[in-house]
């Protein structure tokens, strides 16, 4: 019996060994950059494999600027910038294709009366030079500042755009964009960010400079507190033909239901 | 039939060490790139900056452990004398099976009843902003670490010999008298470790202070948000990228931790022989 059964898991073993041999040398695409677009990154390569079996997408999170100068230099196919590009970095050649946006909105108790902030109020809330409502009209109450623990792509994107990196004073920290809906929705006293995909009814999206935050306004780029999700290719380098088919997918309308899945804006 | 128990007792040997050999390989590294110093006594912790110093989820740890058992201690010696010599028997049937209750109630539970009843609570009783606070956090582990110091103080005090208080009645010692300066003396060594018992729930404890704490890496004030080493690893865990220092630093913070309590068990066991041998 015990020999019978060691012969059919070696026949089973052979012939699984063919078939990968015959399976034709699989294409990868390396790409390589911003942290912030794991997610998306994440959910277009899930939904690609399954479209191209043969295709492999590396993603490995080293941050927008190294992505940038890895496409330049040649060590990745795609680099992935979660800024716009600089103008030397388009000097060198370096072009940009937008697949996505992402919109941070600010978020508050609905029964706070403060609900219209210019980015300079917002960055004297998070940076702990106001401290008390009244001081934006409200109610004579001391501010609590709600963010996420450091390393989350919501907390380096809203400190990046609003220009307070590492400057925040932080009252409390919260591992998920839930905790901080949840706990903005239940102090009155709190002020928070998260990403707009994420936001509902209890709580409020404040107005930035006067724009109220949605799909809309994030997409005709007047609510200011987005970024793009850039893929960026070099000038004058032909990408192989897989990368072409993945930076093709990842710019299709295709891809639009899978960039939303991951809580970001489609840009067309 | 031998064979099959020392195979399990030899299971829990192993585990322990598995997991004291994987904790030294992977916060090592960190420690020795950061440098010893500067990781144990940094005062800021900002991963986004580069900076890892733990001093202040230290002494957070400290301090609200500390803090517990200020509160903790008195509250559960004195349920315990109640319990063991001044109740009556009626009563000390319906308090035994809650205080083994409190016991069984799962951290996350104190961390929920917490988060929605005392952080509101000292929000509005001190007009904080927010009410997370070390303050709430040492309420939450005071109550937490209470079962076992009652009910290790209780069974130390009911196996003082009754010849003890009977003696000290008659010389014409109050009840109350007998039963502080007598049995708690005969007792001391059993409360101690009743104590210590407490001090490593309490340091040990992660998801109820979470809840509560408010989670930023603040110098430890009452009033103010912190975060303790336990809540320092599960809070950045998630996010931190694998292989980065961030995430070896978080192991870091695990080893620390493993050596507090080393410490603490260490302290246990002297305390416990000493009990033993009087």
């Amino acid at each position: 019996m015990k020999k019978l059964c060691s012969l059919a898991l070696a026949a089973v073993l052979a012939v699984s060994m063919s078939a990968v041999c015959s399976a034709k040398q699989k294409d990868t695409v390396n790409t390589d950059g911003s942290t912030s677009m794991a997610d998306v990154m994440g959910a277009l390569t899930e939904v690609f494999r399954e479209k191209e079996p043969d295709i492999t997408v590396n993603y490995s999170g080293t941050g927008s600027g190294s992505g940038i100068s890895g496409v330049l230099d040649g060590t990745c196919d795609i680099g992935l910038s979660s800024r716009e590009l600089k103008q030397e970095e388009m000097d060198q050649g370096a072009v940009a294709h937008v697949i996505a946006l992402d919109g941070v909105a600010v978020v508050v108790n609905p029964k706070n009366t403060v609900t219209d902030l210019t980015t300079e109020q917002i960055a004297d809330i998070f940076t702990g030079k106001i401290t008390n409502w009244s001081e934006l009209g409200g109610a004579d109450a001391p501010v609590a500042v709600y963010g996420r623990e450091d390393g989350s792509g919501t907390r380096s994107a809203f400190e990046e755009i609003v220009g307070v990196e590492g400057a925040c004073v932080y009252t409390n920290e919260y591992g998920s964009t839930g905790d901080v809906i949840g706990n903005v929705a239940s102090n009155e006293n709190a002020i928070g960010y998260a990403s707009l995909s994420a936001v509902d009814e209890s709580v409020t999206a404040a107005k930035v400079n006067g724009v109220i935050p949605s799909e809309d306004t994030v997409k005709d780029g007047s609510y200011t507190i987005q970024r793009p999700f850039v893929m960026v290719t070099k000038d004058g380098v032909e990408l192989s033909e897989a990368a072409q088919a993945f930076l093709d997918f990842a710019s299709s309308e295709e891809a639009e239901e899978y960039i939303r899945a991951a809580g970001a804006v489609y840009p067309n | 039939m031998q064979v099959l128990f020392a195979l399990c007792g030899l299971v829990a040997v192993g585990f322990v060490l598995l997991i004291t050999v994987y904790l030294v390989i992977s916060g090592i590294p960190a420690i020795r790139e950061i440098g010893l110093f500067r990781f144990l006594f940094g005062k800021t912790w900002a991963a986004g900056q580069d900076q890892y110093g733990i001093l202040p989820l230290i002494l957070t740890s400290i301090c609200g452990t500390a803090g517990a058992i200020v509160i903790g201690v008195p509250v559960g010696f004195f349920t315990a004398v109640f319990l063991s010599k001044v109740a009556s028997k009626k009563v000390a049937n319906v308090l035994c099976p809650a205080v083994s209750l409190l016991a069984g109630i799962p951290s996350v539970v104190y961390g929920l009843v917490g988060m929605c009843v005392l952080v509101p609570a000292l929000r509005n009783w001190l007009n904080l902003p927010a009410g997370d606070s070390l303050l709430a956090a040492i309420i939450v582990l005071a109550v937490m670490i209470l079962p076992s110091i009652i009910s290790l103080s209780e069974t130390a005090l009911e196996s003082v010999p009754r010849e003890y208080e009977e003696a000290s009645l008659a010389l014409g010692a109050t009840e109350l008298e007998t039963y502080f300066r007598v049995s708690a003396s005969a007792a001391k060594s059993g409360i101690a470790a009743a104590v210590v018992l407490g001090i490593g729930r309490a340091i040990g404890e992660a998801m109820a202070i979470m809840m509560v704490a408010g989670n930023v890496a603040n110098m430890p004030a009452l009033t103010r948000s912190v975060r303790f080493l336990t809540t320092g690893i599960s809070i950045e865990l998630n996010y931190s990228q694998d292989g980065s220092l961030q995430r070896q630093a978080l192991f870091s913070i695990g080893l620390v931790l493993f050596f507090f309590i080393m410490l603490i068990n260490a302290f246990l066991n002297l305390v416990m022989k000493r009990e033993k041998e009087n």
